[in-house]
């Protein structure tokens, strides 16, 4: 566990600050969330506080500190997803596993994550799945898609 | 510089034999667009028949067009005959298509359009760029987006890349500035800074060390012009950055992209290693003495990222807070050296310039605003996707011929992202420019064109925008943190009914305090989609303060679902999909729906619409 996170961090310039956040990157790409591990580890290679790392971190909308679902739904709620009735998505969604943007359901089947714009606006409304986007969505094709996932 | 002519003479052999080829080849769009449509299956189905059929053909992966309401696109281009496209192509079509137009030449399924002008078309095709949604375009920044690999350098010199390097390298630096000057270029990130002062400005700064930054964090919701530029055609992008750090003689530079754009990231970074490796980039490139390397930084999803000194500490490992200016970044930027930040589009712009001149740019467009203006075309209108124009151009040629108007009665149109405003039908014939977009209360911005249309709830809109700038404030200062917040907190208050007339007065107070007391872009533009729909849309908040009427049936707290009994065929698809068993009835008789049960999900609404036997038995009013 541990010696992977160092291979990650030894990557990277000792005591220079700059490459903070490309560390957590990377170490969230590898563990799927940035542990408290992690964080020692890092605050040791950069000479920078816990509590810095942790006041960087916090501030950006991709770092997640808890473990992310098996499953991974990132809902669009981008302007043209939005007229286009992607807050009904939202709802019928929270409704249908449970849990709310940025929480992941307990049996870990399910995170849920609310993004700005995902880049298919003329396709709205869109979601995404682990990998895979599905576009013109309704709360209906919503509801039979959630059950494709285990 | 004799290395750059070995290049490209092999580059336009390369691209000049593909016009002209031998065996067929096909084209698949396999941009964000294209691959959320489909293209993903369409491109693995055309490798199995092309093998099954024994057909011998060359499959080459391109990107984005632009008009993705066609998408999945397919071209295929057969020896002796121009380079024909197919539109919306399903399983069943490609397999039709793909035998039929290469084996006996009868398609049972008529191209849309054909490109190029390589031999006869077939008969009654017109050209593809007829097509209403390009036939008013103009393609300066996108005019190899959808037509090349991306990831082959060779097509993109082909086409005439690097000879803008090549001729800006041939200049002093001072030249290269002023011919930015004659071309008018303004900064396409959507303030409209003249381009060549900025650089005037780092080039003068005192300091040996200086930096150029890409600005390609696209973070407006609504908007995806940078990033199918990025993926479609990174070399332009990379082409404008050499030529700007030439001009300001930087020699570090970065690009500072959205982790949620992997696709770009990796086109970025291959077209990058092509370059180091032919001596674009790194040591003297092409033999000038000039040098330059382009790093990549993620950012890691920070709105408030896009401003210039936010970016910056970005890009340093602090949290991405703006500060105040001055200093401004061509004095002291990154690490504290001189630096100039350019958006992308506005980079990708300047190959075109050093390419052919500053006079043939300033050409284009209007009296203050030169060239043309990528925008992402969306929301209720029919024709959805990327546009290039003139700037000048009516919003209504850009709406109603280029993007085919929309299904219902046309509302309004939202320009700049949630720094800009809504403009309804009396600006239709406004032609969209910095000065005429400031002048209604918008703003250009980075070119998200949003229409709405009857459907849409402009009080809702409003509240949307500012629950984004109220998430994504940063927090330093209070009038943005504490007042866009209260404005939220406002516009809830009247969406869901609970509003006193007061409170529209309050709502504009707070945003003229907003407005005028935030730090950055982001506080001081955040009340203008409020100050907007309040301005041109006011009847609309008064219907909901006074009569708790929401007219476009959109906030869930002002409407009811009702089902009309006379249509009502009694399917029972309304009762299968209810999540809370507030629809009953047996079948075929008209169903019966529990208003304290039903929690407003849309699901019985959009069932009866589209798979159900009456069609239109559900309302919401």
């Amino acid at each position: 566990m541990a010696g992977s996170i160092v291979s990650i961090i030894n990557k990277y310039a000792p005591r220079d600050k700059s490459n903070l956040i490309a560390i957590l990157q990377d170490v969230q790409k590898k563990k799927g969330y940035i542990t408290p591990e992690a964080v020692d580890k890092i605050s040791s290679h950069l000479w920078i506080s816990r509590s810095r790392i942790f006041g960087v971190a916090s501030f950006y909308s991709q770092f997640k500190f808890t473990p992310p679902g098996r499953n991974s739904i990132k809902i669009c709620l981008g302007t043209a997803c939005h007229v286009q009735g992607g807050d009904f998505l939202l709802s019928a969604l929270k409704s249908e596993i449970g849990i709310s943007p940025n929480e992941t359901t307990e049996d870990r089947r399910f995170d849920l994550e609310r993004v700005a714009c995902l880049g298919c606006c003329a396709l709205a409304p869109v979601i995404m799945v682990n990998d895979t986007i599905f576009s013109n969505m309704s709360v209906v094709k919503l509801m039979e898609l959630t059950d494709q996932y285990e | 510089m004799n290395d750059f002519l070995t290049i490209r003479e092999k580059a336009i052999r390369e691209w000049k034999g593909l016009q002209h080829p031998r065996q067929a080849v096909i084209y698949i769009g396999m941009g964000s667009c294209g691959l959320a449509s489909g293209a993903g299956k369409i491109w693995q189905m055309t490798s199995e028949i092309l093998y099954k059929k024994k057909i011998k053909a060359k499959v080459i992966n391109v990107w984005c067009i632009g008009p993705c309401y066609l998408e999945p696109l397919l071209d295929i281009q057969k020896p002796g005959s121009p380079r024909v496209s197919f539109n919306n192509v399903n399983e069943q079509k490609l397999k039709k298509i793909i035998p039929s137009y290469l084996l006996d030449g009868k398609s049972g399924i008529k191209p849309l359009g054909h490109l190029g002008s390589n031999g006869e078309a077939p008969e009654g095709i017109k050209s593809f760029w007829e097509q209403p949604m390009l036939k008013g375009q103009e393609r300066i920044v996108l005019r190899n987006c959808g037509i090349v690999d991306p990831g082959n350098m060779n097509h993109y010199i082909g086409r005439g890349g690097f000879s803008g390097l090549q001729n800006a390298l041939g200049l002093e630096p001072g030249r290269v500035i002023g011919e930015v000057k004659i071309a008018g270029l303004r900064g396409r990130g959507g303030a409209g800074f003249p381009t060549w002062k900025k650089w005037q400005l780092c080039y003068d700064a005192p300091g040996k060390k200086k930096y150029l930054i890409c600005n390609a964090d696209e973070g407006d919701p609504g908007a995806f012009m940078n990033r199918s530029l990025m993926e479609g055609d990174p070399f332009s992008l990379l082409e404008g950055m050499i030529i700007a750090a030439y001009a300001i003689q930087a020699n570090e530079s970065y690009i500072y992209i959205r982790a949620e754009y992997p696709l770009a990231i990796e086109r970025l970074k291959i077209a990058i290693a092509q370059l180091h490796k032919h001596g674009f980039l790194g040591k003297n490139i092409l033999g000038s003495g000039f040098s330059l390397d382009i790093q990549i930084k993620e950012g890691a999803g920070a709105f408030v990222c896009g401003e210039e000194t936010a970016l910056i500490a970005s890009i340093e490992g602090e949290r991405g807070m703006p500060r105040s200016r001055p200093p401004y970044p061509a004095s002291s930027g990154l690490n504290g050296h001189p630096t100039n930040i350019n958006n992308v589009e506005t980079l990708a712009t300047i190959t075109a310039i050093m390419r052919e001149g500053g006079k043939w740019f300033a050409g284009f467009g209007s009296e203050k605003s030169k060239g043309t203006k990528t925008f992402a075309l969306v929301g209720k209108v029919r024709r959805t996707g990327l546009i290039e124009v003139p700037m000048g151009t009516s919003l209504r040629e850009i709406i109603f011929d280029i993007g085919g108007g929309t299904r219902k009665e046309f509302k309004a149109v939202q320009t700049g992202g949630p720094s800009g405003g809504c403009l309804s039908k009396d600006f239709l014939d406004l032609p969209v420019d910095y000065e005429s977009l400031t002048g209604a209360g918008s703003i250009m911005g980075s070119g998200g064109l949003i229409v709405m249309d009857a459907d849409t709830c402009m009080v809702d809109v409003a509240k949307y925008f500012l629950r984004f700038t109220s998430m994504e404030s940063c927090g330093k200062c209070t009038p943005c943190r504490i007042g866009t917040k209260r404005m939220v907190e406002i516009l809830e208050k009247i969406t869901s009914g609970e509003a006193v007339p007061e409170d529209i007065k309050t709502l504009k107070d707070l945003a003229r305090t907003v407005k005028e007391g935030s730090l950055c872009g982001l506080g001081q533009t955040a009340p203008n989609p409020v100050l907007t729909t309040l301005k041109y849309f006011k009847e609309e908040y008064e219907k909901h303060v006074v009569e708790n009427r929401c007219p476009a049936a959109v906030c869930r707290d002002l409407v009811q679902y009702r089902i009309i009994k006379d249509k009502c065929t009694g399917c029972q698809r309304c009762v299968d999909v209810c999540p809370t068993g507030a629809i009953t009835g047996p079948r075929s008789e008209p169903h019966f729906l529990d208003e304290s049960k039903c929690i407003k999900c849309r699901a019985c609404y959009e069932i009866c619409r589209f798979d159900a036997i009456a069609g239109d038995a559900i309302i919401i009013e």
